[in-house]
């Protein structure tokens, strides 16, 4: 296991390298100037120079990945164009608004997910079973972001019920400490903000959720069914065991294994998803960062901002192959 | 069905060759029905793969005949009849410029299934070739695709797709190749590890052994019998890839107006929610049924072609 960690941590090394590359290559690869796109046509000679200047784009590609590279192992992920701060110290805010809707869309996901998934192997073939894989199907069918319209129409314009916008009351904004909203307002023991945030969670959450919570639903569902199949559950049968006990104390804990994997890829996928739920919502999270800098050519941000998505990404993915021998013995390596 | 279609040839073929030579009855009806026929079998019988396929044969007709279907083009606006709910003149109503919805959803159709269709063939000609010789050849060859394929998956796909469009240029086309490019390792590691465990029968031993050229055996052996996997992963491709290209028009990053692209006309259709709610409900109903279409013919060739799913 220890070798195998380390061997997986090695790996890690070429993707890093091939991750800087790309997004190094993002402003490289534009075609004519990329001084002059960034600035746009108007942009003067002097202006297009001191631009060029300021990114080292007159030096030679090995160079400027060298510098590049050299900056991010310093923790420097470059400089705004737009807000002219360091991209380092003001991108926390947004990190955190992504982790925070992707919890709790996670959460809404494995929740339903899962207990739709137990139900329907438990009553094979039922009306249940049928209209939870099919809801599933066509949940993994919908463009996420219109299920987002469609809520935000819905619950929001129509029935009031939930906020169509934002984080939180802009009128009253919290004092952020972490930057995880919920989190921030339990710290001040301010109760009426907690459902404030939460209120504002629901329909993101929804919306991001549910792609997972589709795919969450049938991979639990055959997976149980594959589990329910088992010797060993026979014999728990046969020593007479009730059904429920069957189901959530012996099946279940085999049958989440496969479970637990696809939760930790789709908590990666999600984060790179959320940029769509994050423009419908204007949640101010690390996509929407990244895709207001495209519509500002903000390079250095559009750089960093996917260079860090595809980092947690990866990281998730390393932890959920460690996580995936841990909680289950059997597989060696 | 085996039986009857065997029986038949049986007497015809008793009636045009009457030689008492002729074999025993016994030795034709073992007669070896190839995996294909053995799968469309399966497949005809599946309720929801034909629900798919009449699905998408509708889109695609749909597409084709949509000038014949309408007296509007797609980009003709009528500003004083914005926003109209369903009617018989607006089968589907109107958008906020005017246009008829109907004709920009018929026509639209054309875009989401060129798009599917491209990005798929693309993704799927260079992942191919990439992971049969990854597969075939191994050693560092492997190792440098391999590792390219790794970090290609180490973005996020809709993340891969901005970054490229970023560097493109936003357009349908670039949009296209975006979509193309976060699905050839998709591809890529489908085929390879296919190759990988054709690669050790003994049938490819065999033929390395009678000097075949590797050309030869990669077209004429390995080749035929890794399609399985690749067209069901096309199939379920073809509803992301048109997902994709959906949300990237949706973002402004793909296809641009007056292109009646459904992803788009979503886009569109946000600041009018409330007052056309039609603008809204009918692109999105047109995405996902086309996606649906493709996923419930994917899940069926999945179960007729993997023997491991069959009863």
């Amino acid at each position: 296991m220890f070798a195998y960690t380390i061997r997986r941590i090695l790996m890690l090394i070429p993707v890093l390298i091939g991750m800087t590359i790309i997004t190094f290559s993002i402003v490289h690869l534009i075609p004519g100037n990329p001084a002059q796109v960034i600035l746009g046509e108007n942009a003067t000679e002097e202006q297009v120079e001191a631009l060029e200047e300021s990114m080292g784009l007159n030096e030679p590609y090995i160079v400027q990945y060298g510098l590049y590279v050299k900056d991010l192992l310093q923790g420097d992920l470059g400089t705004s164009l737009k807000t002219k701060s360091e991209i380092s110290s003001e991108i926390w805010p947004y990190i955190a608004a992504t982790f925070e809707l992707t919890f709790f869309a996670m959460l809404f996901a494995v929740f339903i997910g899962v207990n739709a998934g137990i139900i329907s192997a438990w009553r094979q073939n039922s009306w249940f079973d049928f209209l939870a894989m099919l809801f599933a199907l066509v949940g993994v069918s919908m463009p996420i972001f219109w299920l987002a319209l469609m809520e935000q129409w819905l619950f929001a314009q129509e029935l009031g019920w939930f906020p169509a916008y934002g984080r939180q009351d802009s009128k009253d904004p919290i004092a952020a400490i972490t930057h995880f909203y919920v989190l921030d307002s339990f710290i001040h023991l301010d109760f009426p903000r907690v459902i404030t945030s939460l209120k504002h969670l629901v329909l993101p959450s929804i919306a991001l959720g549910t792609i997972p919570m589709a795919i969450i639903a049938r991979m639990t569902r055959s997976s149980m069914l594959e589990v329910m199949k088992s010797d060993y559950i026979r014999t728990v049968r046969a020593k007479g065991a009730g059904q429920f006990l069957v189901v959530y104390k012996h099946a279940l804990r085999n049958a989440l294994i496969p479970v637990i994997t696809v939760i930790g890829l789709q908590t990666g996928v999600l984060l790179g998803g959320a940029i769509l739920t994050e423009t419908i919502f204007s949640w101010p999270g690390i996509g929407r960062y990244v895709f207001d800098a495209i519509s500002f050519r903000d390079y250095p941000v559009i750089q960093s901002g996917i260079l860090i998505i595809a980092f947690i990404f990866v990281i998730i993915n390393l932890i959920v192959d460690l996580l995936y021998s841990a909680i289950d013995p059997r597989i060696k390596y | 069905m085996v039986n009857v279609e065997n029986k038949k040839q049986f007497s015809n073929k008793k009636l045009t060759n009457p030689s008492p030579n002729s074999p025993k009855p016994n030795s034709e009806e073992v007669k070896a029905i190839s995996p294909w026929r053995d799968a469309m079998r399966q497949l005809r019988k599946n309720h929801f793969a034909l629900a798919g396929f009449v699905i998408i044969v509708f889109f695609i007709l749909l597409g084709l005949v949509a000038p014949l279907l309408t007296p509007f083009a797609f980009d003709e606006q009528d500003i004083i009849n914005r926003l109209q709910p369903p009617s018989a003149e607006h089968w589907l109503g109107t958008d906020h410029l005017g246009r008829d919805i109907f004709t920009r959803i018929a026509y639209g159709a054309r875009i989401s299934l060129q798009v599917g269709f491209f990005a798929v063939t693309g993704a799927l000609v260079v992942g191919s070739i990439l992971g049969i010789v990854a597969g075939y050849f191994g050693r560092w060859i492997d190792m440098l695709i391999s590792r390219i394929f790794d970090i290609l998956l180490a973005f996020p796909s809709i993340l891969l797709a901005i970054a490229v469009v970023a560097i493109l240029g936003a357009s349908l086309e670039n949009a296209l190749i975006a979509i193309a490019i976060i699905n050839i390792p998709i591809f890529g590691r489908l085929v390879r590890s296919k190759v990988i465990s054709l690669r050790e029968e003994e049938y490819i031993m065999a033929a390395k052994a009678q000097g075949m050229k590797n050309g030869r055996i990669i077209l004429h052996h390995i080749l035929p019998n890794s399609t399985a996997p690749i067209i069901v992963q096309a199939t379920l491709g073809f509803g992301t890839a048109i997902l994709e290209a959906a949300a990237l028009g949706f973002l402004g990053l793909g296809a641009q107006p007056p292109d009646p692209e459904w992803g788009k006309m979503l886009a569109d259709a946000r600041d009018f929610i409330q007052l056309a709610p039609w603008t809204l409900i009918v692109p999105g109903v047109a995405i996902m049924l086309v996606v649906l279409g493709f996923n419930l013919i994917g899940d069926g060739l999945r179960d007729a072609l993997d023997p491991k799913m069959k009863n």
